[in-house]
């Protein structure tokens, strides 16, 4: 099993949804998230004061799959949220040792 | 729409029953064949009835006109501290204090309304020598339902009252936002009190007060034009504001930490209400229904206009950009400048006084705060006091008899007029207004700050005033 989390812009989370959903992925968990990469931030000025914010808002995805979907995913993600310019995000991908569904007690890949 | 109908009632009354009074004469000389039996005494005591049952008529329509419009103006001020103020100050700090903001300027409709019915009032507009009032109207003894003509001829005292009222709630409101973020509650309370006892209640009966030392209308000393609160409100207010934001010192972390507004939408939205309330403040100074009403409201919404162009003009040019906070920001400058001018000036006046105060309260708010490096966190002096005081000098350049003949028919009121005289006496109003801020304050401050403390405690102010003076958030996230 790995975990996929992505970090997309806020605009591209429902194609990048839809995308995932129709691979076949059921469950997903969405964090609404702040950030920044290589993209920084702005300057916002109130009354003369200069503030830069460098924190923007994102989305941060959470998706469990089992291995022989993750490229699929990974794929379906890539596509659906790249605009081609700066901030469009990252993935990261990392092993997961378990899963358990609260409900049954069932366990691997059965759970997801 | 009511006003329209009292007219149509008054006109309706006058052709049906003055009409013929009119005609007396005439009608008279036809009517004999009808009233042959009277003898002459009788139709003259009947025709002296009628004349004196139309006065009575007549003054019941105007009191019923300018009452109506008096009582909508005094709701309509209240509308300004409650949610306007509230709404536009709340938005500007950050999230944890939005409560402990916008309860402050409840609190003051509150506190402040059951110490005018206690004491306030009397001080203020009681009678008394030339610099304050005295306690015979205490717990509104003698304030009843009758006018009282050397105040407002047609509308019942009460309505003056509590007209009056609504400007003493918000004139204190308007110093919280310099002090805001960091004030304990307690300490807020005790300074409003006592704020509202020593300089309010005073300034208010120099200037509108009878026999007040500065009052034009009713025989001052030193006639300053002030029509609807330049000095009394905005100069008093903004002065002690700067005072009270230097005195308690910078909020933790200013002006390293970033504060900005958690909210310009709320500001936005407070600052809208401002400026429609506003025309309650300005027009129901006239205290009546009539055009005097209507030139004090043209030159609100005028001077509201030409400061929010002004403000965002210089805005534009320095920065680059218009921003919604620079635009509501120069229409409350306009609207405060305006105030003491509002019911003295023409129209094209009221855009000259408005953009003169937009792009100067945007230089006071953006420049020289830096330069001074004080914290007036929701700039209270750069807007109220800064406004204010630009408000009633220019006050004494544009009054115009044609507008407002208080100086008697034809006698030139302002400078361009040729009474250049009454700039000086703008200027009086203006230092006194100021004296009496600084000197007044800093007592008062001093003497809580020695009681009680002023300022919460630094952990209190890291948690924010909404968690720490009050217990609650104004936003929940959780749930």
């Amino acid at each position: 099993m790995q975990k996929i989390e992505a970090v997309i812009q806020p605009s591209k989370l429902d194609s990048v949804k839809d995308a995932l959903v129709e691979i076949g992925v059921d469950g997903m968990t969405i964090l609404e998230a702040r950030g920044h990469g290589r993209q920084k931030g702005h300057t916002e000025v109130y009354r003369g004061r200069e503030y830069s914010v460098d924190l923007l808002p994102k989305v941060k995805l959470e998706v469990v799959v089992t291995d022989e979907m993750l490229d699929r995913a990974v794929n379906a993600i890539i596509g659906a949220a790249r605009t081609g310019t700066i901030g469009d995000g990252k993935i990261f991908i990392s092993k997961i040792d378990e899963a358990i569904r609260i409900r049954n007690d069932e366990r691997g890949e059965i759970a997801l | 729409m009511r006003v329209a109908v009292v007219k149509v009632y008054l006109a309706l009354l006058l052709t049906l029953v003055g009409g013929p009074l009119l005609l007396g004469q005439k009608a008279m000389a036809q009517a004999p064949a009808t009233a042959a039996s009277a003898t002459p005494a009788d139709r003259l005591a009947a025709l002296e009835k009628q004349a004196a049952d139309n006065a009575t008529a007549i003054a019941t329509a105007q009191t019923s006109g300018d009452n109506a419009w008096m009582l909508v103006s005094a709701a309509l001020v209240l509308m300004m501290s409650g949610p306007g103020l509230a709404l536009f100050y709340g938005g500007l700090v950050r999230k944890k204090n939005v409560l402990g903001t916008m309860m402050q300027t409840f609190a003051m409709m509150a506190v402040i309304t059951v110490l005018w019915a206690f004491v306030t009032y009397s001080l203020a507009f009681g009678d008394g020598n030339a610099f304050i009032g005295g306690f015979h109207n205490m717990f509104l003894h003698g304030v009843g339902l009758l006018p009282d003509p050397k105040y407002a001829a047609t509308i019942p005292l009460q309505t003056f009252m509590v007209y009056q009222l609504m400007f003493a709630i918000i004139t204190p409101a308007l110093i919280t936002g310099a002090f805001a973020e960091r004030m304990k509650f307690s300490s807020m309370l005790v300074f409003m009190i006592l704020w509202a006892l020593f300089i309010y209640s005073p300034m208010a009966h120099m200037v509108w007060g009878k026999g007040g030392f500065l009052n034009a209308a009713l025989g001052g000393r030193i006639p300053c034009l002030d029509f609807a609160g330049g000095t009394v409100v905005h100069v008093t207010s903004g002065v002690s504001a700067l005072v009270t934001a230097i005195y308690l010192g910078k909020r933790l972390g200013y002006p390293k930490e970033p504060m900005p507004p958690h909210s310009v939408v709320l500001s936005f939205i407070g600052a809208c209400l401002l400026w429609v309330g506003w025309f309650g403040f300005n027009a129901g100074s006239a205290l009546s229904a009539g055009t005097l009403a209507t030139s004090a409201f043209i030159a609100t919404h005028f001077g509201a206009a030409a400061a929010a162009v002004g403000w965002s003009a210089a805005e534009w040019l320095r920065q680059g950009k218009a921003s919604a906070l620079g635009a509501i920001s120069g229409a409350v400058a306009g609207l405060v400048a305006i105030t003491p001018a509002a019911g003295f000036v023409t129209p094209m006046s009221a855009l000259w006084i408005g953009l003169f105060a937009g792009v100067f309260c945007y230089f006071m708010v953006v420049k020289v705060k830096a330069w001074f490096s004080y914290d007036d966190s929701l700039d209270a002096f750069g807007v109220h006091g800064a406004g204010g005081t630009l408000g009633a000098i220019l006050t004494g350049f544009f009054a115009n008899s044609t507008i407002n003949p208080i100086f008697g028919a034809g006698k030139p009121t302002g400078l361009f007029e040729g009474n250049w005289h009454q700039v000086l006496n703008q200027a009086a109003g203006v230092a006194i207004a100021w004296t009496i801020s600084i000197v007044g304050t800093l007592i008062i401050l001093f003497l809580v700050d020695k009681v009680m403390g002023l300022r919460v405690s630094v952990d209190d102010e890291r948690d924010g005033l909404d968690l720490s003076q009050h217990g609650e958030e104004g936003y929940d996230w959780a749930h």
